[in-house]
C-alpha cells in the first residue's frame, strides 16, 4: 500500500511533473487573489487563450517556447490590462473576440504545420510526459520572481486593487501597477501552460484563490492561504491522477474544486457571504 | 495677483468640462480652491458634484479646460460611501494604513504607522473596531474609515464626497465638528452633500451647480430661491434662523395634505 503511494516517485518525469505542478499551483493561487478581487477572471482566460496562439506560432516559426510566447504573453497581457481599464464599452467583448481569434490561429497554424494532433491535446489539456527540466527552472524563477514582486510592491498593490480611484490620487502610479500585475499574469501562464493547459489555466487562477477567500477576511493572509491551496491541489491532484489513470491538470483541477466545496460546506453561511461576491470563472 | 490678500490657490479650474462618452456631466466651470477653504459643492442628483471633484482630483480627464493644482500638493480623498467595494477582504486598520506606500520593500507596518494610526483611529473614535472587517461596521464608522484613511495621508487638501449620507444626526454633527476642528488646524477643505441646512449652511462657502456653477459664495448670498430654482428645477422657501438661511421645499405641505386626506377615507 505505502510503496504503491510512493510508486510513481521512482520516475523522473513524474518527479519533474509534480514539481512544476506544486509551483504551478502556487503561482495560479497568488495571482488569483488579484483575478478574483479585481473580478478579472476573464482577463486570465482569455489570456491562456492569447498565449496559446503565441505558442503555437513559436513552434511553427521554430523559437524557443519562452521567447517566443513569453513575449507574445507580456505585450497581450499589458495591452488587454489597458483595454479593460479605460472602460470603454465593449471592451469585455473586444478582449474576447481578439483573444478567441488568437486561440484559432493557433489551433490552425497547429493543423497546417504541426506534427501531430498529439501536439495540440498537449497544449490544451497541458501535459506531465512533455515537462522538461527547462519547465522547472522557469517556473522556479517565475515564482520567485512573482513572490518578491508582490512584497516589494505589497501596499501599491492592495490600494490600486481596493481603490484604483483614491489610490491615484494618493500618489500610487496605479496604471504602473496595473502593468505589473498582467505582466505578473503573463508570465505565470506562461511558464505553468504546458503542464496545466490552456483550457483549465483559469480555473485554477480562480478556485484556490475563492476558497481561501471564504476562509479569511484579510488580504494578507489570502496572500499565502491561496498558493497553500494552489499547491496542494497540485501536489495532491498530480499524484491522484498517477493512481486514478487520469489527465494531470483535470486532476488539479478536481482537487482543488474539492477543496473549495468541502470549505463551502464548512463555513456555512460566513464563507458563502465572503465569496457571494467573488466574480466566477 | 496680490499674493498678500489671496490666499495661495491649491487648485483652480479654468472652464472646465467633463464628458462621459459624449454627454456633458460638468460644463464650463472656473473655480478655484484657496488654502484655507471649506467649500461645500451643493447640486441634484447627476449635477455632476463627484465628475467635478474627480477632475479636481486628477482621476478624470478633463474633455475640454483645464485643472491647475499647486506644484508638489498632497491631497486624499474620501469616497462616496455607495462607490466602496465592501466586500474586499480587509480590516479597518489595514484600510487606514494602505496609503503609506513609499516606505522600505518589506510591507510590515512599523511602529511609527502604528502609533499614527492609532492616533487617528482614537481620533475618530475607531480604536475599538480596529480589526474589524470594514463591512462589519455601522454607517457612521464606515464613513469614518475613510476619513481616517484620509488623514493618516497627512493632505493639505482634503476632498470628501457626501461625508454625511445615509448617516444619522448625531454622527452628522460628529463629522461636521471634525472637520471644522480640522479645518482651525489648517486644513483646506472641498466637500459635496445632498444636506442643505445640516451641512452646507454651517460652512463659509457654498457652490451651487447643475452641471455649470450656478452661484459660489456665502450661504446667505447662495441659499436663496432664486439661485436653487435655477440649481434643482424646484420651488424653495428659505427662512433666515439665527443668521443662517433655512431652506424649506415648497409642496411639502400640498403633500403632507394629500396624505392626511388619504388617511380619512
Ligand atoms: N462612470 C460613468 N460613466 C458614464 N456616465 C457617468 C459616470 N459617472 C457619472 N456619470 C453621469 O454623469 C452625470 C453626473 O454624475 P455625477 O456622479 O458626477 O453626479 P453627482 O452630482 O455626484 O450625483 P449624486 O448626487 O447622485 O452622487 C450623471 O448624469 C451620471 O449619470
Ligand atoms: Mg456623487
Amino acid at each position: 500500500m505505502i510503496a504503491t503511494l510512493f510508486e510513481p516517485f521512482g520516475y523522473s518525469f513524474f518527479n519533474n511533473g509534480l514539481a512544476v505542478a506544486t509551483l504551478a499551483g502556487a503561482l495560479c493561487g497568488l495571482l488569483g487573489v488579484f483575478v478574483v478581487l479585481r473580478g478579472m477572471s476573464y482577463i486570465g482566460h482569455g489570456l491562456s487563450h492569447a498565449v496559446f496562439g503565441g505558442a503555437a506560432a513559436s513552434a511553427v516559426v521554430g523559437i524557443n517556447y519562452f521567447i517566443g510566447a513569453g513575449i507574445w504573453a507580456v505585450v497581450s497581457g499589458v495591452l488587454i490590462g489597458r483595454i479593460a481599464r479605460r472602460r470603454i464599452i465593449g471592451a469585455d467583448a473586444a478582449i474576447g473576440v481578439v483573444t478567441t481569434a488568437s486561440f484559432a490561429i493557433g489551433l490552425a497554424l497547429l493543423n497546417r504545420y504541426g506534427q501531430a494532433k498529439k501536439s495540440i491535446e498537449a497544449v490544451l489539456f497541458g501535459s506531465v510526459l512533455g515537462v522538461q527540466p527547462a519547465d522547472i527552472w522557469a517556473v522556479s524563477i517565475v515564482a520567485v520572481l512573482v513572490g518578491l514582486l508582490v512584497i516589494a510592491f505589497y501596499r501599491r498593490l492592495l490600494f490600486a486593487t481596493f481603490d484604483p480611484d483614491v489610490a491615484q490620487v494618493t500618489g500610487v502610479k496605479v496604471a504602473w501597477v496595473e502593468a505589473l500585475v498582467m505582466m505578473m499574469l503573463s508570465l505565470t501562464i506562461l511558464v505553468t501552460m504546458r503542464v496545466i493547459g490552456t483550457l483549465l489555466i483559469s480555473a485554477l487562477l480562480v478556485i484556490p484563490a475563492a476558497t481561501s477567500r471564504m476562509l479569511t477576511n484579510s488580504f494578507a493572509r489570502m496572500l499565502w492561504i491561496s498558493p497553500v491551496l494552489g499547491a496542494v491541489s497540485g501536489f495532491v491532484g498530480m499524484n491522484a491522477s498517477y493512481h486514478l489513470d487520469t489527465s494531470a491538470s483535470a486532476t488539479v483541477i478536481l482537487v482543488a474544486a474539492i477543496g473549495f466545496v468541502v470549505v463551502y460546506a464548512a463555513t456555512g453561511l460566513r464563507g458563502r457571504v465572503r465569496v457571494a461576491h467573488v466574480h466566477h470563472i | 495677483m496680490n499674493a498678500l490678500a489671496v490666499p495661495q490657490a491649491l487648485v483652480e479650474c479654468h472652464e472646465l468640462t467633463c464628458a462621459y462618452d459624449g454627454s456633458v456631466a460638468v460644463d464650463d466651470v472656473s473655480m478655484a480652491v484657496r488654502r484655507g477653504d471649506f467649500v461645500g459643492i451643493v447640486g441634484p442628483s447627476g449635477s455632476g458634484k463627484t465628475t467635478l471633484l474627480k477632475a479636481v482630483l486628477g482621476s478624470i480627464p478633463p474633455a475640454s479646460g483645464h485643472v491647475h493644482r499647486l506644484q508638489g500638493l498632497t491631497m486624499a480623498y474620501v469616497p462616496q460611501v455607495e462607490s466602496v467595494d465592501w466586500n474586499f477582504p480587509v480590516t479597518v486598520l489595514e484600510t487606514v494604513i494602505m496609503t503609506r506606500s513609499r516606505n522600505g520593500w518589506w510591507p510590515r507596518t512599523t511602529k511609527d504607522e502604528r502609533d499614527h494610526a492609532e492616533r487617528v483611529l482614537h481620533r475618530l473614535g475607531l480604536v475599538d473596531v480596529a480589526e474589524r472587517h470594514i463591512r462589519e461596521l455601522s454607517g457612521g464608522q464606515q464613513q469614518r474609515v475613510f476619513i481616517a484613511r484620509a488623514l493618516f495621508h497627512r493632505p493639505e487638501l482634503l476632498v470628501l464626497d457626501e461625508p454625511t449620507s445615509g448617516v444619522d444626526v448625531r454622527t452628522r454633527h460628529e463629522v461636521l465638528h471634525l472637520l471644522a476642528d480640522l479645518h482651525d488646524e489648517g486644513l483646506s477643505i472641498v466637500l459635496t452633500t445632498h444636506d442643505l441646512n445640516g451641512l452646507a449652511a454651517h460652512l463659509p462657502r457654498v457652490v451651487c451647480i447643475n452641471k455649470r456653477i450656478i452661484a459660489d459664495g456665502a450661504p446667505r448670498d447662495v441659499l436663496t430661491p432664486v439661485v436653487l430654482e435655477k440649481t434643482y428645477g424646484a420651488e424653495m422657501e428659505v427662512l433666515i434662523h439665527g443668521g443662517m438661511p433655512v431652506v424649506l421645499e415648497s409642496g411639502a405641505d400640498h403633500v403632507a395634505r394629500r396624505l392626511s386626506n388619504l388617511t380619512t377615507f
